[in-house]
């Protein structure tokens, strides 16, 4: 049972405004700006973009700053702007083969069109400290070489020429939404999916991790992973046709797996997919396995009673503004909750003491 | 896989790529262009407001669509004295792009079209292009020549 309780005005009004002394530091260092958080600290802005689940690279930066750095309650910060939105409309899904991409490399096939492209990542990095960072000074610039200008395809449709890999059931049925309707089980694919790309990154990478160490055995190949922008399209009612609206950047990442096959089924490889905003690619490849580990009962393979086979268990725990809220608020006052648990448990030491009371007298 | 486009006239190809131009212009580089310009008065007839277009994906790249998450989108619609209605759609918050993007897709469908294109669309897309090659090419530069090693043979 909830009582209101007052109280406590003054305490929280200075309570705040020390947070924001605390946020601002030491004034003698020069304070963040906005654009310094979103140009330098653009995977923590991306982070906050995909989770937040709102395209807008100033508004996460701002979050970032306003949230001292916790990407959590940056996100949380976000997802509040965003329920404050009027919805203009949705866009057209995205062409994820036309994108410009700044990186593209398969685990699957070494020589595919348009080639292996490593793009600004931190693989192959000896993950050493650069003391050169603490000072100032000019970045060397980045190599230039031929420019690829058309379109790089999918690796995927490669082996689906052959028809050794599972082909997406093509159509355009709306999906739910999650940010309109509560989450209800079984979700279909596109529900998951949601959620999956809305999730915390940490849990999507631990049930993905769980699925590779043997809970829900499925060994997947990252048949691809490209990031980069792709053009944003909608239908504008008072024009009659579709039009840009924007650009955004994506990570996208399609796993295969190995499938033995079942009765309607031959051999074949399944896959796992996903798509998140920026550059976020632990969290893409993540929520592709976790993606093909939700699917194996539509796929006809066993499901095992392993978490990251669990719809409901992945689904109601991945969304990290959800398990923070709940979490959290058993440290705001709960006094009379808690005095009546006292009271239960003074009550239950009475009785056992002059159970043991009257026992010892007999 | 997706429902056919409609077919567009010339007119509604060429306006499609202006206003798909100016949502995503540099804010920045649109107002200086605009702002040599004289500017006609207008009337609103949707004053520039902030929200959120859903951004959809498709499973697996080729499947059905699902939501992938919103992002933000400010539009606005006005009317010149001489009639013709301009709709700004830009992304992000920046209402005065929004304005600027519906004044000039008004001023394009009107006797001024030609100098619009010279001093504002045609510097925005040369200007998309330049920033376009110049990340392909930093891009091209970090693909992987693979050689084979020889191998080892008994």
């Amino acid at each position: 049972m909830y009582v209101a309780v007052k109280g406590g005005e003054r305490a929280i009004d200075n309570a705040h405004a020390w947070l924001a002394e605390e946020r601002r530091g030491d004034v003698t260092v020069a304070e963040l700006t906005v654009p310094q958080i979103r140009e330098q600290l653009a995977l923590a802005v991306n982070r906050v973009m995909t989770e937040g689940s709102l395209y807008d690279p100033d508004l996460a930066a701002l979050a970032i700053k306003q949230s001292r750095g916790d990407l959590i309650e940056a996100i949380f910060l976000i997802r509040a702007y965003r329920t404050t939105l009027p919805r203009i409309g949705h866009s057209h899904p995205v062409e994820t083969d036309k994108m410009a991409c700044d990186r593209r490399v398969s685990a699957t096939f070494k020589d595919v069109p348009g080639g292996q492209v490593l793009g600004p990542t931190f693989d192959y990095t000896h993950r050493l400290l650069d003391f050169k960072l603490m000072a100032e000074g000019e970045v060397p610039e980045a190599a230039v070489a031929d420019p690829r200008l058309e379109p790089t395809p999918h690796v995927t449709s490669f082996l689906n020429k052959e028809g050794l890999i599972q082909s997406e059931a093509a159509g355009d049925e709306i999906p739910p939404d999650l940010t309109r309707e509560p989450l209800e089980l079984p979700a279909n694919r596109a529900l998951r999916l949601q959620a999956l790309t809305r999730g915390d990154e940490g849990f999507i990478l631990s049930m993905a991790y769980s699925t590779q160490r043997g809970y829900g055995n499925s060994h997947a190949f990252v048949g691809e992973l490209r990031i980069g922008k792709v053009a944003v399209e909608m239908d504008i009612p008072e024009l009659g046709f579709a039009i840009e609206i924007g650009e955004v950047e994506l990570t996208e990442c399609e796993t295969v797996n190995k499938f033995a096959g079942s009765k309607v089924e031959p051999p074949q490889f399944t896959r796992g997919y996903g798509l998140t905003f920026g550059q976020t690619e632990r969290k893409a490849i993540s929520m592709a396995l976790v993606d093909r580990s939700l699917r194996s009962k539509e796929l006809g393979v066993e499901v095992s009673n392993s978490p990251a086979h669990d719809e409901e268990f992945v689904l109601y725990h991945c969304d990290n503004i959800q398990a923070t809220g709940f979490l959290e608020h058993i440290k705001l006052p709960h006094y009379v909750d808690f005095q009546s648990e006292m009271e239960l448990v003074r009550k239950m030491r009475v009785e056992i003491a002059s159970a043991s009371a009257k026992e010892a007298a007999e | 896989m997706g429902k056919p486009e409609a077919v567009l006239s010339p007119a509604q190809e060429a306006r499609k790529a202006w206003m798909g131009l100016l949502a995503t212009s540099d804010a920045v580089h649109l107002a200086e262009r605009i702002g040599a310009l004289d500017l006609p008065e207008f009337d609103w007839l949707r004053r520039p407001e902030v929200g959120g277009v859903m951004v959809r994906g498709r499973m697996g790249g080729t499947g059905a669509p699902f939501n992938l998450g919103e992002m933000t989108v400010t539009r606005c619609s006005l009317r010149l004295a001489t009639g013709e209605v301009g709709h700004g759609y830009v992304q992000g918050r920046d209402k005065r792009q929004a304005e600027q993007a519906a004044l000039v897709d008004a001023l394009m469908q009107g006797p001024r079209a030609d100098e619009l294109r010279d001093a504002v669309l045609a510097p925005l897309e040369a200007a998309q292009v330049v920033s376009r090659t110049a990340r392909a090419a930093k891009a091209a530069a970090t693909k992987v020549d693979f050689f084979t090693m020889v191998r080892g043979e008994d």
